[in-house]
């Protein structure tokens, strides 16, 4: 019964909530005991909030009992990515900086679950300040991919997307700058969507690039990371970069799943020399499927993404410099004394703070941010990574006035295993080469899974894109394609990950 | 656009406000002449006649109404401070000594 509430989908968990055949705190018990068996292998979680979450679902419980309206969503647990602020909840965006910091206020996107009384497990694991394609710069230490404990689950959202894979929570929160959400959730088999910027509050999220960042939905299907999305989806007063209109409609785009008479354009930059076989052949079956369900498939060239990467890390460690000089030591988080300095200064105490509290990959991200902006080489680089952004944006302008969506594999590779490519920035970068065009020109991307590659039987994704605010998109087509794999697969893809090793702890070593 | 050089790293450093060790000046300046070189291309078609972009979606004149509403008390603002005194965050000395 418990593994039975956890491999359900959030959709069916809250069906089955609706009718009563279950109860909150069954399912948030269900998952808590899931993460006390295998979390201590996945290392998903940064913080479990068993007390807190059973409290949520115990009020949901007693709210339904009562006969309330609740909310669709009321009493299926999550887990949020330790980027968004918690009240009363540690926060930490996996550095050091910020260890033991709890929040004095919750993110917009954190108050909108608990509005919807959806039980918080706890915080998962993240890249510091999700610089990171593999979480293998958290401060506190790599996740794990549940398909092979000896990879990495993608980054900097890795927590999330090896919490969903390994069924300790159906739905998770997660950030995308670069690909954060997208590019896990390849990796590790499970689904997750950027909105359209703008489209999801950024209240509370701790800033890493502010034009980049977006909040979305990580989840097992299609259809789950709809109800996810119109749960944290619309306009928030508190975000002046929120857009002012009604979310779009995802759920019933995820339902209707019609794809006939659509057009998709394969974007040819994204493909091709640099991609693993594996995810080549599962992307072109995919878009067959698409082709069979009645979606003329045309190619379209993109020739700016080229440069897209470059810019990308232009910007975001320039707006990330910027974003990060608020850790000061003076009002929260690490404050470090510099050793041998009598009565030390606030700058000196500043500079020892950072030294001690960033990682590499965020120094590195800070001094490269700090050099971009630097007069005397402003023009030669942010200035001309701004406008190599235009030409990405132009380029899918004119992509979209040929076809509704695009598509292209999600991740050039599957998942790389853990220290593979950690000494080797460069390398690390490229993980996030087909995402990366998306956030600069801040429209909507979901990845799916695509199937396993034939050379090492690991996940692979397929990214669908749409115009901005054309989120509908994304989800009318990957629930098209998701019901097409599944009835190819026969059962969806997780089924086929090997099962994890439990520890009896939680329930039954109590028992 | 030149390289960078250890010295640069050490000035950036010292903007950026980290107090790097030499070994990782010496880390760095190597990784980040490898990165500005691959990054470098943008300049490639970064033409005259391309305007910038700083965001993807600009809204411009983003206000509210200008009222009264709760906010966080100084106990809740000063829980996770490094230190406190008297209601205020306690922080360094923040002028020179001479």
């Amino acid at each position: 019964m418990t593994s039975d509430i956890t491999r359900a989908s959030a959709a069916d968990l809250a069906d089955r909530l609706s009718r009563k055949e279950i109860s909150a705190v069954e399912a948030t018990q269900a998952h808590l005991d899931r993460i006390a068996a295998v979390d201590g292998s996945v290392k998903a979680f940064l913080h479990v909030d068993a007390e807190g979450a059973l409290a949520t679902a115990r009020d949901v419980d007693q709210r339904r009992a009562a006969g309330e309206d609740l909310h669709v969503l009321a009493g299926v647990p999550i887990a949020v990515k330790d980027i968004a602020t918690t009240k009363g909840l540690p926060t930490t965006a996996g550095s050091r900086i910020l260890e033991g910091w709890i929040p004095p206020y919750d993110a917009t996107i954190v108050t909108r679950l608990k509005a919807a009384g959806m039980p918080i497990l706890g915080k998962t694991n993240m890249d510091e300040f999700a610089m990171g394609s593999s979480t293998e710069h958290s401060a506190f230490g790599p996740s794990h991919n549940p398909w092979d404990l000896e990879r990495i689950p993608g980054g900097s959202g890795g927590g999330s997307s090896a919490a969903v894979a390994s069924f300790q929570a159906p739905l998770a929160i997660g950030t995308d700058t670069g690909g954060s959400i997208r590019q896990p959730a390849a990796v590790t088999g499970t689904v997750g969507t950027k909105p359209t910027y703008g489209g999801v509050s950024r209240y509370g999220l701790i800033a890493l690039a502010s034009s980049l960042d977006q909040a979305g939905p990580v989840s097992r299907t299609v259809l789950d990371a709809a109800l996810l999305h119109s749960v944290i989806g619309g306009y928030d007063p508190m975000d002046s970069t929120s857009i002012n209109a009604p979310v779009p409609p995802v759920i019933e785009a995820a339902r209707r799943a019609d794809v006939k008479g659509m057009r998709i354009g394969v974007v040819k930059e994204l493909g091709g020399e640099g991609y693993q076989q594996g995810v080549r052949t599962r992307f072109e079956e995919a878009v067959q499927l698409l082709v069979d369900a009645g979606v003329e498939v045309v190619e379209v060239s993109c020739p700016s993404f080229d440069y897209a990467l470059a810019a990308y890390y232009l910007i975001l460690p320039a707006e990330a410099s910027s974003n990060l000089a608020r850790f000061d030591a003076m009002r929260y988080g690490l404050r470090v004394l510099p050793e041998g300095v009598d009565d030390p200064s606030a700058e000196q105490v500043m500079a020892a703070s950072r030294d001690a509290g960033f990682g590499d990959e965020v120094k590195r991200r800070i001094i490269l941010g700090t050099y971009a902006l630097s007069s005397g080489y402003y023009d030669a680089y942010y200035g001309s990574a701004q406008k190599v952004r235009t030409l990405i944006s132009r380029d899918f302008a004119a992509a979209f006035e040929q076809v509704d969506v695009l598509v292209s594999p999600t991740t050039p590779t599957t998942a790389f295993k853990i220290g593979e490519k950690l000494h080797d920035p460069l390398a690390m970068y490229l993980n996030d080469i087909a995402t990366i065009p998306a956030n600069l020109a801040g429209i909507p991307g979901m990845s799916l899974p695509s199937g396993l590659a034939d050379e090492d039987g690991l996940p692979t994704g397929i990214q669908i894109l749409a115009p901005a605010t054309k989120d509908e998109r994304l989800y009318g087509v990957g629930a098209a394609l998701e019901a097409a794999l599944i009835q190819r697969w026969g059962g969806p893809l997780l089924a086929k990950a090997p099962e994890l090793a439990t520890t009896a702890t939680g329930r039954e070593a109590r028992a | 656009m030149s390289a960078i050089s250890r010295d640069d790293v050490a000035h950036l450093a010292m903007l950026a406000r980290i107090d790097l060790s030499d070994v990782e000046l010496d880390t760095l300046s190597g990784e980040l002449a490898v990165i500005l070189e691959s990054v470098a291309r943008v300049s490639e078609v970064a033409a005259d006649d391309v305007p910038p972009m700083s965001h993807p979606l600009p809204l411009t004149n983003v206000t509210r109404p200008d009222v009264v509403r709760p906010s966080m008390t100084a106990k809740e603002a000063l829980a996770c401070a490094p230190a406190s005194e008297q209601q205020r965050f306690s922080v360094p000395r923040i002028l020179d000594e001479d």
